[in-house]
């Protein structure tokens, strides 16, 4: 019975709401005297018709359904199918004591191994996000403010290019590069400064620079985009008036591309906080990350209901970031997702 | 005089070390494919070989994996498209103090983890595809499909709203003055003001579903594409195939980018003039 009753609150919660602005919507119009046609005047009943069905499907059936279907899923046990809404399907928190305390009824201590990988997945990827700018500042700053715009067309290209190789296959050439038997280790023992080759895949030194390497477009793009649009006289006033060069950086251009700042770093984060091929390629037999343990809930553990806990402390920790960003830099999400 | 040389030194060896990271993996890589040992080496450089391209073509997994990538990018382009389009469009005319929530879910998506989009999709139509009877649909090509035009619908629609910034609604009401009808306004005045973003939606939603692994590896259950497969091929171990595919993925979207930047080049181009 409380199964299907949360399944009518899932389905009929957001329909609610949308049917509640649209009443205040045609409230508000009234109240107003007709200023704007209404929706089905101003596009014609085809063109709407197809607005709404788009827009419901895709907003509602795709992102806030299966959202919220999963949030409720994690409070349920693992059971087969044939006993789903029968008397065993309770609500339960063991999916979350699961990941505190390493089983889903004893309470006496840490489950250590998945807390520390969540922990260690968050810093890492919040280090990364801050390596990955410090990497794309200069450069981003160099095309935007200082380089001649045929030169920067020809940067772009560049840049461009790899942007768009999957994942797997930068994390395949790191894996090439730092193997034991890699380029790297060799010329390392080569120039005699290692005796013996490091295992770089094991150490997770590989997968750290294999997850920066990946994203550091994503953050020159945003990076770039919010420099440009700062006039190149206020640089140059800066310096009449004696500024020093990285109280010009710090107080003139940061400030000016703050949105970049945060849209990069928001993105960075979240991709690396998900990544999940570059630690299955480039992790060690003992490497910490997320993604993988949430992955093996599912594929080898088969307990949907608790992948689906784990996927939603991953969601609840991007979240989380997203707000921080938001607040720290004192940017609108519209600033972020450009 | 000499403070500035250094300058432009120290700038050029950025400018180089830049570059260098981030072409040097891909360069290494793709020296590999073209190495005869069996582990993907660079140096000693023994022999130049084709054999790991030859091996490609008589892989079936990786050709069926293409083969489904390729359908499943179509289908998230005829699907992702029009709704990132209808997305945008919505959001000029939202109820004003709808739009922020509005805003939120359509956006969520470019800020969730692909992980996450991938099995709550999977999870959400497991149930509904059991529950109308409809269990024919849960397939990984649907839902991977769907998982994919999630969030690229997301990207749609981004580059949809930042060209209707720029849309003039006086012409809309000159052509319906002129006696156009709501239908015709949208066909001759909205969409072909549109179509350079339709283009580049199209490409970025292509080549996006393409590359996905993160969303795709849930959502695609017993199915393969191109990077499932990829990625099995490398957890299972290192071979130089993998470096030829590598460079032949790498030619072609190299190809696909370069093609696209210039097309998109021009196409500015004529809207200067």
């Amino acid at each position: 019975m409380s199964n299907a009753f949360t399944a009518y609150l899932i389905f009929l919660g957001p329909l609610v709401v949308v049917l509640g602005f649209v009443i205040a919507a045609m409230l508000q119009r009234r109240g107003a005297g007709v200023v704007e046609p209404g929706f089905f005047e101003r596009n014609g009943v085809v063109v709407a018709t197809f607005l709404i069905l788009a827009v419901g499907f895709w907003a509602l059936v795709m992102i806030v359904l299966p959202q919220l279907y999963m949030v409720d899923y994690s409070f349920h046990p693992k059971l087969p199918p044939a006993q789903r809404g029968g008397p065993k399907d309770i609500y339960t928190l063991a999916n979350y004591r699961y990941f505190l305390f390493g089983s889903p009824t004893d309470t006496s201590q840490w489950n250590t191994t998945h807390l520390n990988a969540f922990w260690i997945t968050i810093f890492a990827s919040m280090i990364i996000t801050i390596v990955n700018f410090a990497i794309c500042y200069p450069l981003a700053y160099y095309m935007a403010q200082v380089a001649r715009p045929k030169f920067v067309t020809r940067l772009m290209l560049l840049l461009v290019a790899p942007y768009w190789i999957n994942e797997i296959l930068r994390a395949f050439a790191f894996r090439v590069m730092f193997g034991t038997g890699g380029i790297i280790n060799q010329a390392l023992v080569g120039i005699g400064l290692l005796r013996e080759p490091i295992d770089f895949l094991g150490a997770d030194v590989a997968l750290y620079a294999g997850l920066t390497y990946a994203y550091v477009l994503i953050m020159m793009f945003p990076l770039y985009n919010a420099i440009e649009s700062l006039d190149r006289n206020q640089v140059e006033a800066a310096r009449d008036l004696g500024a020093p060069w990285w109280h010009i950086h710090l107080f003139v251009v940061l400030p000016h591309a703050k949105p970049g700042v945060a849209s990069g770093a928001t993105l960075v984060f979240m991709l690396c906080a998900g990544a999940l091929a570059a630690p299955l390629i480039l992790g060690g037999p003992k490497t910490l990350w997320f993604t993988p343990i949430v992955y093996d809930r599912f594929f080898q553990a088969f307990n949907w209901p608790q992948g689906a806990a784990y996927a939603l402390l991953l969601l609840a920790a991007c979240m989380a970031f997203v707000l921080l960003v938001m607040r720290l830099f004192r940017v609108s999400l519209s600033e972020i997702a450009r | 005089m000499s403070a500035a040389l250094i300058a432009r030194a120290m700038l050029g060896f950025y400018l180089v070390l830049f570059f260098g990271f981030l072409f040097g993996p891909l360069l290494v890589m793709g020296v590999t494919a073209f190495n005869t040992p069996e582990y993907p080496q660079v140096w000693p450089f023994e022999h130049f070989t084709l054999q790991w391209f030859q091996k490609l073509v008589q892989d079936d997994n990786l050709m069926q994996g293409l083969q489904n990538s390729f359908i499943i990018g179509a289908f998230v382009v005829a699907l992702a498209v029009p709704l990132g389009l209808a997305g945008a469009i919505v959001m000029t005319q939202v109820y004003a103090p709808a739009r922020g929530l509005y805003y939120l879910v359509v956006v969520s998506p470019v800020l969730t983890p692909g992980v996450i989009i991938g099995i709550s999709t999977v999870i959400f139509w497991k149930d509904v595809t059991a529950f109308t009877g409809a269990q024919s649909l849960f397939t990984g090509m649907f839902l991977a499909t769907l998982g994919q035009s999630t969030f690229i619908a997301s990207y749609c629609m981004l580059i949809f709203l930042s060209r209707l910034q720029r849309y003039d609604r006086t012409q809309e009401e000159a052509a319906l003055d002129l006696g156009a009808s709501r239908g015709q306004v949208f066909l001759h005045i909205l969409l072909p003001f549109l179509r350079p973003a339709v283009f580049s939606a199209a490409v970025i939603a292509f080549l996006s579903s393409f590359e996905n692994y993160n969303t795709t590896t849930f959502a695609i259950l017993a199915n393969k594409t191109l990077t499932t497969v990829l990625a099995g091929r490398v957890r299972q171990g290192m071979t130089p195939a993998i470096s030829a595919m590598a460079v032949l993925i790498i030619a072609v979207t190299v190809a696909g980018a370069i093609a696209y930047e210039v097309a998109k080049a021009r196409e500015s181009g004529k809207a200067a003039v």
